[in-house]
């Protein structure tokens, strides 16, 4: 076993030197009725050609020829080489939490780097060194919402990304929390008449920036609605690439800003992992969750980083802690910094412009088959379109190898427009003769 | 100078026991302190003639985002490389972190989940776009359940605190389902500080139970605080010293007895595998860390995978979706509708999928024989630390010992050395420090666990470099509190960063 370094002298000259016999004598503190007495019940060992062959074997079971048209949470991008190849460093990806500052500073410079980008592209003071995922940030900052209002009433569109409301769900189900869903309208947008008679006495209203839908959503009105309450915005992004055109949260009135930084740097991988982000105006900072990185200097006067503000955690306020969260998702957090680092300025504003170029497109050459969007309000990279029977043009396009798109009606089956929709996304890894395919498969 | 001598005496560019020297380090700027307007390190395509159509109203957009860096690809992969040589990793050198497991991230389990198969796939992708990843998941939950000795798992938990939680959300909905989800959850001081804030995040309040004079958990102890107001009792087995907590099975006959179910965190479970299943000991649940017994990799903290195992009464409440297999086809469950008892979802999609890929890939180059010839020499290679250190520190518990050990340092007080400052000079003979300071129970602890990946030599240098520490400890101290010398940073003011938190760049940022 390659990974294994012990010879048989080895382990003989180290049970001498532990002053046992044998290595079942090592386990005798476990009583034998408990012990196991046979081999475990797993597939026999595989040497390192047979595995990739097994592996390749699952590998190619899956499908993924074209880019699939299907966002919905988890967006299919270009990742430059650059950003794996220093993942894949070793001093990153097998060093841990950086407990050992002087020996951490690698993984701490690239946190607080981390923690600026997403305070840059959401307009927030203060960012936590990364959460899960986009939906377990949210039902964090709902928590943190709570405890910030000494209210316990969240309020969340129904345009709020369903993936994330259940979670959400899940999370509040056990703190008793009351979750008031408002609806949409027939732009796609928050419907901000029912969101003001349900704002009262609410901790936090939580939106989408853009929606799920895909639609920019009314974030500065519903803002402006729960300021009024006393209840705090949290703007809700799983879209990234979107914040490079449209108007950071923070400066649109939200308080807290979550979501997904997966769109940077992260494959899609089926779902995960990626990196959940969490930003919050200065106030809260007490009451946030999770790791944060902070800048002091060393005992000769220069500057380093060390995790700081650690009296909120687990470790050190156990049952009183802000969250129960300790490993996060630092290198997926790395491997976004790294992107948006390659990105910059210039290279972020151009993406997020191509991608919401490719989704005109996309719109138009639906179009030109005869399908119509199914909402009438802006949006950035994703748009919902009333194709009819969704769920059978997603089964018709998965037989030619592309996965078509979110059948809206898996989520909102009652919805008049929803429950005809199909979401789709278009990104910098969708050609304009691709789209063009694809918008002929869809409506033949 | 001798192998294991202390750096220190001779000049900090001399050999620590690890063989740690000075290399060339750099100073590096952040990102946003470099570059030039302009820059830029990505190539796109052009964006092209635009239809018609862009209805973003002006007030709702922005041009670009103010602040951000403008480098090329080369500054880039410069600023980063530059970083990680300012880290200490399992692929540098000796990483003895306790209850961390920080064994070796095998090169091919990265290689085989960046096969396009499982890195390019979208989780909404039909079935049949998805089969390969789902017989994956499926083979997995499969193996996992059997390893625990328990008969269902949900793989979706994104970090073990998260399986914690998860594995209490479950236990709660069971107890409700029977009519009273109670208040309490008991919990040994040994135990790690994610069991009581995941009981608290779950709306219990946690009963802190001692541990004995030997380490473990007494059955009397659990009896006297067990009624029918605990809903669950967590336990790390073996616990935090390393210590295997032998009557388990009583406590889990006294927990049960009451109503009460058993949880157990598998933040240890690397010195069972193969050995000894905690679903035969009494336990109801147990959530894995993949990181840490499956050697996917730790990231600098994350991404984790907790995988939650549970008996067959649990298992109608674990979170969606679950993986069944119909016929020769995979599917995933994910309508409440087919799993009415669920809990719900506890992340988006699936769960850290590309952890599975890594956590199935070393599964099955293991085999039955190599998964338990792994806890074997995990647990000896901890056993022979403890002996070659015993005498040297102080070992506050002298209870066998499984995965790892905890000395503390009670020897060396009279030097005024403490663990802070053994930790920081082993930093200078080239070893990542153990975990220092818990468990809480411990005054001064030093927590190690070196894993079955390294060899004897390599556990020789360490066990050298900590006697020297102890050695330099009595004869020149200060050289020990002035330590680290060799990183790039000397000890960092950490009260001045949580007094004065300055947690992002800002233009012109000074830190002095």
């Amino acid at each position: 076993m390659r990974y294994h370094p012990h010879t048989p002298d080895d382990v003989r000259a180290m049970l001498d030197v532990v002053g046992v016999k044998s290595v079942p004598e090592l386990f005798r503190s476990i009583p034998a009725a408990l012990q196991l007495a046979r081999p475990l019940d797993v597939p026999p060992a595989l040497d390192e050609i047979a595995l990739f062959a097994e592996l390749q074997r699952l590998a190619a079971r899956n499908q993924v020829a074209h880019p699939p048209f299907v966002g919905a949470g988890c967006y299919p991008h270009h990742v430059p080489p650059v950003v794996d190849q220093l993942l894949l460093r070793g001093e990153f990806f097998t060093a841990y939490t950086p407990y050992q500052p002087e020996i951490s500073q690698g993984t701490l410079t690239a946190l607080f780097e981390w923690q600026t980008f997403v305070c840059l592209l959401t307009g927030m003071d203060v960012s936590n060194g990364s959460l899960y995922d986009g939906a377990s940030a949210t039902a964090e900052a709902a928590l943190m919402a709570t405890r910030v209002t000494g209210r316990k009433k969240i309020v969340v569109s129904a345009a709020l990304h369903p993936e994330y409301r259940k979670v959400l769900d899940t999370y509040l189900r056990s703190t008793h929390d009351e979750v008031v869903t408002v609806p949409f309208g027939a732009d796609g947008r928050t419907d901000l008449e029912a969101l003001a008679a349900a704002v009262k006495d609410a901790a936090a209203v939580l939106i989408g920036w853009p929606n799920f839908l895909g639609v920019v959503d009314a974030l500065p009105e519903a803002a402006a609605l729960a300021k009024a309450a006393g209840a705090l915005t949290i703007a809700v992004t799983a879209e990234a690439v979107a914040l490079g055109l449209l108007q950071a949260p923070g400066a649109l009135g939200a308080d807290v800003a979550v979501g997904s930084f997966q769109s940077f740097g992260n494959p899609m991988a089926f779902g995960g992992p990626a990196p959940g982000f969490f930003a919050i105006r200065e106030p809260y900072l007490r009451q946030m969750p999770g790791r944060v990185c902070g800048a002091t200097v060393d005992k000769h006067g220069r500057r380093g980083f060390v995790l700081t503000l650690s009296t909120r955690e687990q470790h050190i306020r156990r049952e009183k802690a802000t969250s129960n969260v300790c490993t996060n998702a630092g290198l997926c957090a790395l491997a976004a910094t790294i992107h948006l680092t390659l990105l910059g300025k210039k290279g972020l504003a151009d993406l997020a412009r191509l991608n919401h170029a490719r989704l005109l497109q996309l719109r138009e050459a639906l179009g030109r088959q005869g399908v119509r969007p199914a909402f009438g309000g802006p949006v950035f990279n994703e748009q919902a379109f009333d194709v009819g029977d969704a769920e059978a043009v997603v089964t018709r396009l998965a037989r030619k190898g592309i996965a078509a798109g979110a059948p809206l009606a898996r989520w909102y089956p009652d919805h008049p427009q929803a429950r005809r929709a199909l979401l789709c996304v278009a990104t910098e890894l969708h050609s304009p003769e691709l789209i063009d395919l694809f918008a002929k498969a869809v409506k033949p | 100078m001798e192998k294991g001598a202390a750096p220190g005496a001779a000049g900090v560019d001399a050999p620590g026991a690890g063989g740690a020297v000075r290399g060339i380090a750099y100073e590096e700027p952040l990102v946003f302190e470099h570059g030039s307007r302009g820059r830029c390190g990505v190539s796109l395509p052009e964006v092209g003639p635009v239809p018609a159509g862009d209805e973003i109203p002006a007030s709702l957009r922005r041009e670009a985002v103010d602040g951000l860096p403008e480098l090329s690809e080369l500054e880039t992969v410069r600023h980063f490389t530059r970083l990680s040589a300012w880290n200490h990793g399992i692929d540098t050198g000796f990483y003895p972190l306790g209850s961390c497991t920080m064994k070796y991230n095998p090169k091919s389990s990265e290689a085989l989940a960046r096969l396009p198969g499982f890195a390019n796939l979208h989780p909404l992708a039909a079935p049949e776009l998805s089969q390969g990843v789902l017989e994956l998941m499926h083979g997995l939950e499969r193996a996992l359940t059997e390893i625990a000795g328990m008969d269902a798992t949900t793989l979706t938990p994104a970090a073990g605190a998260q399986g914690e939680l998860c594995g209490l959300m479950v236990i709660r909905a069971w107890h409700q389902a029977h009519g009273n989800p109670r208040k309490k959850v008991l919990i040994p001081d040994t135990a790690h500080g994610t069991n009581p804030a995941s009981a608290a995040l779950n709306g219990y309040t946690c009963v802190q139970l001692a541990s004995g004079p030997d380490g473990r958990l007494h059955p009397e102890t659990v009896a006297e605080a067990m009624d029918e107001d605990v809903a669950a009792i967590m336990i790390t087995n073996p616990n935090t010293l390393g210590i295997f907590e032998s009557h388990i099975a009583e406590i889990a006959a006294i927990v049960h007895a009451k109503g009460g179910l058993v949880y157990g965190d598998g933040a240890n479970m690397n010195a069972l595998l193969g050995t000894a299943r905690p679903g035969d000991m009494g336990f109801d649940v147990i959530q894995y860390n993949l990181h840490k017994t499956f050697a996917t990799p730790h990231g600098g903290g994350g991404p984790g995978s907790g995988p939650v195992a549970v008996k067959a009464a649990l298992a109608p409440f674990l979170p969606l979706p679950v993986v069944v297999k119909e016929g020769e086809d995979y599917r995933l469950v994910t309508d409440p509708k087919e799993r009415p008892q669920t809990i719900g979802k506890l992340r988006e999609f699936w769960g850290n999928v590309g952890m599975f890929v890594r956590a199935w890939a070393i599964i099955r180059e293991y085999g039955p024989e190599g998964l338990t010839a792994t806890s074997q020499l995990a647990v000896l290679n901890a056993n022979y630390v403890r002996a070659a250190l015993q005498g040297t520190y102080n070992l506050p518990y002298e209870t066998d010992s499984l995965h790892e050990v905890v000395f503390d340092d009670k020897a060396q007080k009279a030097t005024g050395v403490t663990t802070m400052d053994v930790a920081k000079r082993l930093i200078d003979h080239g070893f990542h420090p153990p975990t220092i300071y818990f468990p809480l129970v411990v005054h001064g602890a030093l927590m190690i666990e070196p894993t079955e990946t390294e060899s004897k030599e390599e556990l020789d240098g360490f066990v050298s470099a900590m006697k020297a520490i102890a050695e330099e400890a009595v004869r020149d101290p200060e050289a020990v509190k002035a330590s680290p010398q060799k990183p790039v940073r000397a000890r960092l003011d950490e009260t001045r960063a949580a007094r004065k938190p300055v947690l992002r760049w800002v233009p012109g940022m000074k830190v002095e």
